[in-house]
């Protein structure tokens, strides 16, 4: 159903290929450079696609991946309650990925909707963030990653609903109500562990120790970022910077937790540079449809 | 509504005969018993038993369906099956908080779950094996239930018939969910419809058996029918689920694995087969495939969640004495 | 399937306390009962109450209490408590005429 996106450029094309093939066959000089640089020589970094589509496979990936790690969650939450309440966050998150995907179906214009786009793309043309792939880890390490993300995403949202753009502004204004609602749920929770027991503690302090290294991802510039401001959606990153360190540190020091410092940072995951989890995640999201291609459900 | 599970009603004087009478005849006179009412010790007993065995139903029906919300097809898919999960947790907490009414915490009766001695519905102890689980259980196992639930909204304990309203008006979400499922496969490829007509002969049987063993060897019935904390027998209940699931399978053109099933024109009922009650022992005593699964799995939960609920307490106490030192 | 080894929580474990949720369905609308929950405090109880019993938007406002809060009338009360009122037939508006032709009051 959906090409890989980065065929075109992954495969030189079929004239260079038969130039190879030719060459290896009719056993070419080893002095020839120019043949042998053109046939393995490629870019360091593909083109980015269009930079709009790309900018909303973030947003939607970003949610989607952390909606289906949520919903892994339920029935094996601490307490009934907790499992309703983590249900609701991974209901809104996937009900978000789905609005973005579909618009950046739209505007890819080659008839993939949602489904086709949460289904079908292989895991490196996902554009999520690597903290929203991690696996849950024990309840404080999921608490504490949602809050992360939360703010960030309550940040976010704030600036795409004043933007240019219409169908994003008003999926944004939906979607400040439900982070809203996110970001109290979950800084309570990180709160409440970081200032409960030594044992709670102990193990919300380790799991922001391990998370921290995905924290500089999420205000990454490039490229497409620079693009879309060009298009109406622009979003100050170093101003979301401050405002999230602001808040983040707020919530940490009531949860008696420091912020880390010294971290080694990881990122990759906007162009498709995942962790190992990344795969796994999508061979069980992905199963079924793709075992039976085509069909309705 | 519920009175504080700190205060449970005092021990009435052992069953007096004339408390039981008056008591008989409120229920007679279709009254509502309410928590702090007078009410016999054996109706207590035996209201807590099946609201509690209800309840962890629903928890543990909670397994086999979250099975598949990371595997769900589409996206909707996805949304609807996570909420119907969601919605069962409710269920379970519902119920649950109707026992609180009666004195009896929640944590005592998860614990007789989780060693194993409390029961709850055997059809959850059969495997999901395939997407097209997803709307058979909705069909099937929501729609019994929704059968079986209807009449008890109309039950004699104030609490639980009002649980009962709350949850009849989600279930119903559920089953259309399910039979939308079903009736898209049906509709679907070959490979489609081979999978849900296999979902259908492994969940049919099963789900003839949630309403529980025949009246004749149902020793229960006849009390809990009296003091209307049931409204009909069990037999009477599974020939209404099947007599509304047999036009629904012919509709979207599947069959029901039982060659017995023919219609009594002169009872208007859809007559079935003979169903294998040694089966449905072996699981309701814990020998059926998933048994040791299902708890295993409620047990790990509850487990890894210890620190959770204990670190919840632990800080809930240090605000309370940071506001009173304020 | 492996042999459980994993801990088991403490027995005797504190359970969470109750709280009885009260919904208002729209605005101006009286509160009603709508069940109870398990929560630590008062704004953990809030946020489960809108996850347990507002999550199809059957509510624009919650109230939570504890549990141990609500005094309830004792059923022996039922006479003594509510028969005076309903003796008090003045205070129901049925109990005054209306002319003859007075259509809308
Ligand atoms: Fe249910
Ligand atoms: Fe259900």
């Amino acid at each position: 159903m959906s090409e890989p996106t980065s065929a075109p450029n992954a495969r030189p094309d079929a004239g260079d290929a038969g130039d190879v093939e030719d060459g290896e066959a009719g056993g070419i000089a080893a002095g020839d450079a120019t043949t042998r640089e053109r046939s393995v020589a490629g870019v360091r970094r593909k083109p980015e696609q269009d930079p709009l589509f790309e900018y909303l496979l973030r947003l939607g990936d970003d949610r989607l991946v952390l909606g289906h790690r949520l919903s892994e969650w339920c029935g094996h939450g601490p307490i009934l309650e907790e499992d309703i309440a983590t249900a609701n966050v991974a209901l809104d998150l996937v009900g978000q990925a789905a609005q973005l995907l579909k618009l950046a179906g739209v505007v890819e214009g080659k008839d993939r909707d949602e489904d086709a786009l949460a289904y079908f793309r292989e895991g490196v043309e996902y554009r999520n963030c690597l903290m929203v792939e991690q696996p849950n880890g024990d309840f404080g390490y999921t608490m504490l990653r949602q809050f992360l993300f939360d703010a960030h995403s309550l940040l976010l949202w704030e600036v795409l609903a004043t933007g240019q753009h219409p169908a994003l502004a008003a999926i944004a204004a939906k979607a400040i109500k439900e982070t809203r609602y996110h970001v109290r749920h979950s800084s309570e929770w990180v709160i409440r562990l970081g200032d409960g027991t030594g044992e709670s503690h102990a193990r919300v302090a380790r799991s922001l120790l391990e998370l921290w290294r995905f924290t500089d991802e999420l205000f990454e510039r490039d490229a497409v970022d620079d693009a879309v401001a060009k298009l109406g959606v622009v979003v100050d990153t170093a101003g979301l910077r401050s405002r999230w360190d602001t808040m983040v540190e707020d919530v940490l020091t009531r949860a008696t937790l420091a912020v880390p410092t010294g971290i080694a940072m990881q990122s990759g995951g906007r162009r498709g540079r995942h962790t190992e989890h990344l795969g796994h995640l999508l061979a069980t999201m992905q199963i079924v449809a793709r075992s039976h291609p085509g069909a309705r459900w | 509504m519920a009175t504080p599970a700190k205060t449970p009603p005092p021990a009435p004087p052992a069953d007096d005969p004339a408390l039981v009478a008056a008591f008989e005849a409120r229920i007679a006179a279709g009254e509502s018993i309410e928590p702090k009412d007078w009410m016999p010790a054996r109706y207590r007993k035996q209201l807590t038993r099946m609201m509690a065995q209800h309840a962890h139903s629903e928890i543990v029906g909670m397994l086999p369906e979250g099975n598949w919300i990371t595997r769900a097809p589409t996206l909707r898919r996805k949304m609807s099956l996570i909420a119907k999960v969601q919605d069962e947790a409710g269920h379970g907490l519902y119920i649950y908080c109707g026992t609180e009414t009666l004195g009896v915490e929640r944590d005592e009766l998860v614990e007789q779950l989780h060693d194993g001695r409390a029961k709850y519905s055997s059809i959850f102890n059969y495997p999901t094996l395939s997407w097209a689980d997803m709307g058979v259980i909705g069909w099937f196992v929501d729609g019994a239930a929704i059968v079986n639930q209807t009449v008890l909204a109309k039950a004699s304990y104030g609490p639980y018939a009002r649980a009962m309203v709350r949850i009849c008006k989600e279930e119903n979400f559920h089953k259309r969910q399910g039979y939308e499922i079903c009736a898209t496969l049906a509709k679907g490829t070959p490979a489609q419809r081979a999978m849900l007509q296999d979902a259908i002969d492994r969940f049919w049987w099963p789900s003839l058996m949630m309403f529980g063993p025949s009246d004749k060897d149902s020793p229960n019935s006849a009390e809990l029918l009296r003091w209307r904390v049931k409204r009909k027998t069990n037999d009477e209940l599974r020939q209404r689920f099947v007599n509304l699931t047999v036009p629904q399978a012919q509709a979207i053109g599947v069959t029901l694995p039982d060659p017995d099933l023919r219609f009594n024109e002169e009872t208007k009922n859809w007559e079935f087969g003979e169903i294998d009650w040694a089966e449905f022992r072996e699981v309701i005593s814990g020998n059926g495939p998933c048994n040791r699964e299902r708890l295993a799995a409620r047990n790990a939960a509850h487990a890894e969640g210890a620190w959770v609920r204990e670190a919840a307490l632990a800080h809930a106490a240090k605000r309370h004495r940071t506001t009173e030192a304020a | 399937m492996a042999p459980d080894n994993k801990p088991k929580p403490a027995a005797g474990e504190e359970p969470w306390p109750l709280w009885e949720v009260f919904t208002q369905g729209d605005q101006g609308k009286p509160f009603e009962h709508a069940g109870s929950l398990h929560a630590t405090d008062a704004e953990h109880a809030l946020q489960n109450a809108r996850d347990v019993y507002a999550r199809r938007g059957e509510a624009v406002n919650l109230w939570v209490v504890p549990s141990a809060a609500i005094t309830a009338s004792a059923p022996g009360d039922a006479g003594p408590f509510f028969d005076p009122g309903n003796e008090k037939a003045y205070r129901h508006p049925q109990f005054y005429k209306v002319p003859r032709g007075v259509r809308v009051f």
